[in-house]
Parts: C-alpha cells; structure tokens; sequence
C-alpha cells in the first residue's frame, strides 16, 4: 500500500479523500436521523419568553403563532403585554439589537384582569368563547365570572360582550407583592450644595 | 465561668462593620410590664408563610392565651388573644410595613379582667411523643423572634435524612440599640435554658452551641451559672455586625458555611433564637402561647428607655406614650434596629411577633441620609459584606435593570444587613438597590409560573376546539358518504330497471316519505303512549 501511495501519489490523495468523504458523510447522515430534533427549538424559547397573554395584539392569533413568526423573522417589537423587558429578553436571545415597542400594536400598560358586573350579564357565552385561557365559567341564560386567577388581561372578552358588562379592573397591589422601588439616581442631583443643609444645620 | 476561662475556638466571617453599639442607654432599668391596652389589634399573618384563618365570630368573648385564629398550612402558625375581651372587629387595619398598607387583622377590646382561659402544659414533654411535642409548639403560635418570624415548628421538623448534630442558639443580637435578648438573659437565664432542654431532648443533638457577642459578658455569665451541670456550650466572639445573621453565627461558631440557596439542616444544623427558646419554655411548661414579646423601646426621643414585655396587638403608639414619646412632625419612628429596621409611617399600628426594637431617634440622632453620590468604585462595599459578595457590581446591574447579570452575582444571597450601605463614602442606598432587584426577579419568577399555566390552558383550550372541529368535519364527511351512497344507489337502480322505474322508485320513496309523516303526526296526536308504540307504529 506505501509502495502504491508512493508510486502514484496523486491518485493515493485521491482515494484517501474519497473514503474520508464516505466515512463522514456516513457518520453526519446517522446523526441526522438519530439526533433529529422534532419542531422548532427556537419557537420555543421564544414561546417560552412570550407573556402567554394570547390576546392578539401582535396581529398573530396567539403566543406561539408569533414566536413562530419571529423564528421565520418577524419583528421582536410588537408584544405590549411583554413591553420593553420582554424585547430584551428576546433581543438577547435572538442576538439582535432591542427596538422599541411598535405603537402600532398597543403600549405597555399596567397588568389588568376581567370582571363581570354579574347583575348585568344576560348570559349570551360570547365573552366564553372568546376568552383564549377557558378563564370565564358560565353557561347559556346563566350569569358569567371570571376565575380572577386564570385571567391574562387580554381584554379579547370585552369587545364581544353586547351588553358591555365586562370591566378591565388595574390588579391593585397587595402586601406580598408591594416592593420597593430602585431608588431615584444621584446623577440628577450631581451638585454638592444639594446635601440636605437640615442636617448640616442641626449637626453643627 | 470555668467554661470562659478555656476558649473554645470560633471562626470569622468575612466583612463586617463596627457601628456604634448604642446599648448600654435601655439596659439600666429591669425589664417592665407595659399595661393592658383598652384595644388589641392582632394581624393574622405575623410570621413567614400563609396567614392564620379566623375561628371567632365578630363580638365573640374572648380569654386570654385562647386560639382566635387557626394555622393554615404547614408554613404557618396559629393566632392567640393576648388578653381577655371581646372581639370587636375582624378587618384590615394599618400594620407595620414599610408600605404602611392595611392587613387582615382581629380586634378586641379588652375587659381589663386579663382572665386566662384553658392552659395547658405539657410538663412531661420526654412521656409524649415527638411529634405531639412539635405540634404543641406549633399550637402555641411560636415564630423565630429575632425578627425574620419564620414559624419555629418548621424547623423542628427536620427531613428524617438530615439529622442534627448541633443546635445553635442565636443569643448574638448584633444589631446597634437592641438589647431585647441581652435582658431577657440577664433576668430570665434559667427560664432560656429550659426551653433549650426541650429542644434538646426534641432534636437530640450532639453538641448546643449559645454564642452572643463579648459585648455583654455579664449575659455570658448568668447563662454560665444557670447552666448547672447542662452540657451547653457558651461560646463568646468578637463584636462585628451582622454575627447574628443565622448563616454567619453558623460559620462563626462551626467555620462551615450553608451552601448558596441551601438550609442549615444540610449541614445538620438548627439555629434558634434566644427569644425563641423562652417562648418555647412558657409554651412547654406554662401552657402559655406566644402572647407577648420583650421589646426594646430606645432612642432619645423617648423619655425612660428600656425593654418592656408587651402584650402582642398593643399598638406602637400607646407603649411609647408611657414612656414619654415626644413625637413632632420630623421625628421617625423604626421598627427593628438602625441597620436591618424599617421606618413604620404611622405608630398607630400594632406590635407583633417580630418586633424586637422600637427605635423612636431625634432628628440629629439618626438623621435622614444625605443625597446619594456618584459610586466612586473605592471596593469598601466588597469589603464590608459578610457573605463575600460584590456589592458594587450588584449596584452596576441593578440600576441598569440586568436581572440575569444580578442573578448571575447571587443576589438572592444577600441579606440586606446593610453593611454595604454603611460603609458607602457616597451614600448610596445599596441595600435599596437589592431590594427592589430582588422584588423584580422575584415578580419575574411568578410571572414566567403564571405564563406556562396560560400557555397549557391555552394550548388544551386550542386542542379541544380542533377536536370538535375535527369531529364536525367528520360528521359532514360521513354524511356526505352516506348521501353519495344513496345516491349511487339510486343510480344503479334507475339504470336496471330504466326510465320507468327510476319513476316507481320515486313514487315508492314519496309514499315511504308520507307514511313516516303520518305515523309521526300519530305519535304526536297520542302523547299518553309510550315511546316504543311509536316506534311500533314506524
């Protein structure tokens, strides 16, 4: 075999690639059909960043139908329920730069959830049917509500409400979710003669 | 006072900073009873974990030591009426909290009678078993006192393949002014001890360690003479704060540290405070829940300082009126010490399990914090913190709102001691910084549970609805099968029999069709008979 690769050593190269490219070749089409991934990673992970509120105001009908988007290159800015820290995330995934939210599909506002003003309810089931997150029990000519817990604060079961008996209420704060806020940055009062003369005054 | 001659070896923590002590101004006077208060309001939730559940009824009489409110969970302690009375409200009034939000709360007004009502002991604790001698513990409504109020029973109850091999009794209180545990020490040392039997005798562990601080040799010494013949430990190290944080006591007195997220059980160590230990004592062989706390009542906008036993539910106000509040619009009123207390907004709220210190200070005593500075990067903070992290990079991050970068530095590490801020040259509320940080990521956890619930609810809904789609088109699909079917049929037979009979089959069909009209106008006409007539008559 040296005696042959010696002799001719071009067509040695030759062959030596050619079984190389078998081999290789070989090895990656088993990988591929072992390590074959179902789905789309990618949609997931950003699914998984999504807020889940499934409400729509990207123009997608849901969460996942976006992230599929954005994996087929859809942009990161329209999700106001995720607001800036949601584009972030994303940005920081997809390895883009973050853009501001698109006016276009809404403004971040605060965290809002579904309530029923229940005597009024006439109980038609269209708010039922539009809720994405089976969040509003009820039945047909039976009052409706909604499981506070469950809801996202899509508003989708407002618009179809006819008798428009469907509050978007604020989440108001309570003990275990109060916190504190970062403190105002000292770079807005850089000046020395902004310390608090109270205390120099008593101190002295 | 064998045992002092003879150091034991202690550890030191890395950090740590050395404010003025201020305790010498409420340890003159023996503690004092503070009387009854015409009005007790009593939060349901004064402890870590989920708040306690009513069992009275609005104007409910009431006797002192009597359950008013049941435990809820696991993580959760009972509720006790601190004096006799009638329940006069059961609603949210203002609590301590730095928000100065309202919680759920028991009020009863009180009938001065201060009656007790059944107590019981449970003298023989070695006779019963453990378990009942937990859940009396846990009856008696006990939170750790030193101030994080985490329910005492919890940690009682240690996972059976973690055993216990050291108790540590936190006696440090290396806060600045407190001095709630040095007194209660110094006057009720025998008592202590006899609620660290129980523990004892409950956790069965090989060595117990009492550390405190070599700023009070005197508590050193009555917890020595009280010993009598017990084989306790008690262990004295160099003043620092914060030695009294539970991890940094552990690393002081074993040198082992609790791993990052984990519990001192999986180093088989329980701490417990000092407090703790006392309530236990009264609990055990007094039959007496916990219905008071000694709280520490300093600062020189009170006229006589000192620590006072105080009934829980007496609100801050009327305790720091007897001792001369002289409050004016500037002055603040703090809950805890000047390091780890919070500011309360009104001191018409009431005192609780956890409240070890009321710190009511002049103006110039503990004035406001001046203006924050630019950070000028000089590393003191690093410096100062006792659990080795980097206070100046946590600051970096958190101002620009890089939750995973924070996360990344272990800031659910830190314990705010506060140590960072005080060193700070430019005034910078560091700990502020962490605790809003903390709070975000936190909120962020929760939000991303709550996202993955919403996405399975909606990913089922959205399976339901293509499976009734899906049966819908198969339904349509079977129908139209089946009318291809008849109509093939009718086909093949208008082709065999020709024109003519293609005519017949009609007509047939027509009259079958006016048959069954008829027959179903008859069932309809006889609603007397039964459904299997009609059929009959089909």
């Amino acid at each position: 075999m040296i005696e042959f690769a010696t002799a001719y050593p071009f067509w040695a190269a030759v062959i030596a690639l050619l079984v190389m490219c078998g081999l290789f070749g070989g090895l990656l089409g088993f990988a591929s059909v072992k390590f074959k991934v179902e789905g789309n990673p990618i949609v997931d992970q950003i699914n998984d960043i999504l807020p889940q509120t499934q409400c729509g105001q990207c123009s997608y009908p849901g969460c996942k139908p976006y992230a599929e988007a954005i994996a087929d290159g859809e942009a990161i800015n329209k999700c106001p329920p995720g607001g800036e820290a949601g584009i972030q995330a994303l940005a920081d995934l997809l390895d883009m730069e973050p853009i501001p939210l698109d006016a276009e599909h809404g403004t971040e506002e605060i965290r809002t959830v579904a309530y029923i003003r229940e005597d009024e309810c006439i109980g038609c089931t269209k708010c039922i049917q539009a809720c994405p997150v089976d969040a509003i029990l009820g039945a047909a000519k039976l009052m409706h509500t909604v499981i506070a817990d469950e809801c996202t604060g899509c508003d989708l079961c407002v618009e179809p409400c006819p008798v428009d008996c469907i509050d978007m209420l604020p989440i108001e704060i309570d003990l275990k979710h109060w916190a504190w806020d970062l403190p105002a940055t000292a770079e807005a009062n850089l000046i020395a003669t902004d310390r608090n003369p109270r205390v120099n005054g008593e101190a002295a | 006072m064998n045992t002092r001659q003879k150091p034991i070896q202690t550890w030191d923590i890395h950090g740590g900073i050395h404010p003025p002590e201020n305790k010498t101004q409420s340890l003159g006077n023996p503690i004092q009873t503070a009387p009854i208060p015409a009005q007790l309001i009593l939060p349901l939730s004064q402890s870590i974990g989920a708040p306690a559940e009513p069992c009275v009824a609005l104007g409910d009489q009431v006797f002192k030591g009597q359950k008013i409110a049941d435990a809820t969970g696991f993580v959760s302690v009972p509720l006790h009426a601190s004096s006799s009375g009638r329940v006069a409200a059961i609603e949210d009034r203002p609590i301590a909290h730095s928000s100065g939000m309202s919680a759920p709360c028991i009020v009863i007004d009180t009938d001065g009678e201060d009656r007790w009502g059944a107590r019981n002991p449970l003298t023989e604790y070695t006779a019963v078993d453990r378990s009942a001698l937990v859940s009396h513990i846990r009856n008696a409504g006990i939170a750790g006192m030193g101030g994080a109020g985490f329910p005492t029973a919890v940690k009682l109850s240690p996972p059976a393949d973690k055993p216990i091999a050291t108790l540590i009794i936190n006696a440090t209180e290396c806060e600045p002014y407190i001095t709630a545990d040095h007194a209660l020490i110094l006057e009720r040392a025998e008592e202590i001890l006899q609620g660290i039997d129980v523990l004892t005798h409950l956790l069965q562990p090989a060595r117990i360690l009492i550390g405190l601080e070599d700023n009070k040799p005197d508590a050193a010494t009555a917890l020595n003479e009280a010993l009598s013949g017990r084989p306790y430990q008690v262990i004295e190290f160099p003043t620092k704060y914060p030695s009294g944080g539970e991890k940094q006591l552990i690393e002081i007195l074993t040198g082992k540290q609790v791993p990052s997220g984990g519990l001192p059980a999986d180093l088989g160590i329980v701490c417990q405070n000092i407090g703790t230990c006392y309530a236990i004592k009264r609990a055990v062989f007094d039959g007496e829940p916990l219905i008071s706390r000694i709280t520490t009542l300093t600062g020189n906008a009170l006229n006589t300082l000192g620590n006072v036993e105080v009934l829980l539910g007496t609100t801050m106000q009327a305790v720091l009126e007897q001792h001369g509040w002289q409050a004016t619009a500037k002055s603040r009123l703090i809950m805890g010490g000047p390091m780890m207390g919070f500011t309360v907004l009104s001191a018409n709220v009431p005192i609780v399990k956890t409240t070890n210190c009321l710190l009511a200070p002049t103006p110039s005593e503990l004035p406001s914090p001046d203006m924050a500075q630019a950070c000028i990067r000089c590393g003191m903070c690093a410096e100062a913190c006792p659990v080795s992290l980097l206070p100046q990079q946590m600051y970096w991050y958190s101002r620009a709102r890089e939750y995973e970068q924070l996360e990344a530095h272990n800031i659910a590490d830190c314990i705010e001691c506060g140590a960072c801020s005080y060193v700070c040259p430019s005034n910078i509320p560091l700990v502020q910084y962490y605790r809003a940080s903390k709070a975000e990521l936190r909120e962020r956890a929760e939000e991303h549970v709550k996202a993955e619930h919403s996405r399975q609810r909606f990913e089922f809904r959205q399976e339901r609805l293509d499976a009734a789609e899906r049966e819908k088109e198969a339904k349509k699909a079977a129908r139209k099968a089946a009318a291809a079917k008849r109509a093939a049929e009718k086909d093949a037979a208008a082709t065999a029999g020709g024109e003519d009979n293609a005519a017949t089959a009609k007509q047939v069909e027509v009259e079958a069709a006016v048959a069954r009209a008829k027959a179903k106008k008859d069932a309809l006409s006889e609603p007397a008979s039964p459904s299997s007539n009609n059929e009959a008559n089909d």
